[in-house]
């Protein structure tokens, strides 16, 4: 027999304002080379919306597209594949690791555009791992022990 | 007892900061040695080595982007470190009772 | 004397510092400890911002259109530099927070309390 979690006006208010909280949090990270934002700023925004989510519905809410397991496996890939792996690839180009002038070679622009380039894609690493590391916490200190095996 | 020894305690290190006061520059002092040594050639070349006009955002992510790796890394380790004190748990706890 | 109050916003630091610490000292309450080391860590990051501040200067992040028209001197902007290193800062304290919080979890599972001298005795008497 489960309980039930919701209530009517955070339901009313969350429903509403829970997909606008994201794509802001998806413009801040785009527009971090123009504006005031970037990776850490969108990634803790992203995450506000995940615990609201967990406020809303209970663990209900996020076992279907964010399970724990996922949050976990997307927090290590965000710094191994997505920061670490762009500096390896540098090197595979015979430059120092993370200098992404040697980007050059995969994108069709030259050097200058490349070190652009490749400032965005570590951003979205850095976003990804802070959103999960963020919304892992918190589900985890919600969490309940086993009291017996 | 327990009080006094941590009024003398806070009392001591701020008079031992004060100290350290009188050497600092001046708010907003713009020929300190914070600000003369490594940074102007960062705002300056900021445009035409990256075409970012954010000097925060290509400072953080090209010119220190090492010290941004290993800064995701540690984020990544305290997440991993709750998962392992916290480890094994089933079921969900509301309003603190099982 | 005029020397000593021209640096006031140090002073105001270090009294936010000693706040921290008299907290973390004299209170036997874990929870209320763990919040002092927070005000404590703040502190810290509030002296290193402001060793960047400069009269009449503007923020780093230069226009996207009309940059060509623009000659940049770096005396006229705002250090960027402490931002960068703070930004590191304040997120590393967010996760320590956490990790602190898991273990006081685990300490309240095993003992039943949170005052740090109940705590001892229970592990003495055990």
């Amino acid at each position: 027999m489960e309980e039930k979690w919701e209530d009517l006006i955070i339901e009313t208010i969350s429903r509403i304002l829970i997909p606008f909280i994201q794509t802001y949090a998806l413009y801040v990270l785009a527009h971090g080379h123009s504006s005031p934002g970037g990776g850490f700023q969108g990634g803790c925004i992203y995450a506000a919306s995940l615990i609201l989510l967990f406020l809303l519905y209970g663990p209900r809410g996020l076992e279907g597209n964010f399970p724990i397991k996922f949050l976990f496996i997307l927090s290590a890939l965000g710094v191994g594949v997505s920061y670490a792996g762009i500096g390896a690839l540098c090197m595979l180009f015979g430059k120092n690791f993370l200098d992404y002038a040697a980007l050059n070679n995969l994108l069709p622009h030259g050097p200058v555009e490349a070190r652009y380039y490749g400032i965005a894609m570590v951003e979205t690493g850095v976003q990804f791992t802070v959103m999960c590391t963020m919304a892992l916490i918190f589900l985890k200190l919600l969490q309940e022990e086993r009291t017996s095996v | 007892m327990k009080k006094k020894w941590g009024i003398l305690g806070a009392l001591f290190t701020f008079l031992a900061l004060g100290q350290a006061v009188k050497d600092f520059p001046a708010l907003g002092d713009p020929q300190q040695p914070a600000s003369i040594h490594v940074v102007p050639r960062y705002v300056e070349k900021t445009i035409e080595e990256t075409y970012v006009p954010n000097a925060i955002t290509s400072i953080i992510a090209d010119y220190r982007g090492y010290d941004t790796n290993y800064e995701t890394t540690v984020i990544f380790t305290a997440g991993l470190s709750v998962m392992m004190i916290l480890g094994g748990a089933l079921k969900w706890r509301k309003n603190g009772k099982t | 004397m005029y020397e000593l109050l021209k640096h006031y916003n140090y002073w105001l630091y270090a009294l936010i510092l000693a706040v921290g610490l008299y907290g973390m000292m004299s209170k036997s309450n874990l929870m209320k400890k763990l919040i002092a080391m927070s005000i404590f860590q703040w502190a810290i990051i509030y002296y290193f911002i402001s060793i960047g501040a400069k009269k009449g200067g503007n923020i780093p992040i230069f226009p996207e259109h009309g940059i060509e028209k623009l000659t940049i001197r770096a005396h006229d902007y705002v250090n960027p530099l402490p931002h960068v290193l703070m930004l590191t800062a304040i997120v590393v304290g967010v996760a320590t927070t956490g990790i602190a919080l898991a273990l006081l979890i685990k300490i309240w599972h095993n003992w039943n309390t949170l005052e740090e001298d109940e705590i001892l005795e229970r592990m003495r008497n055990e």
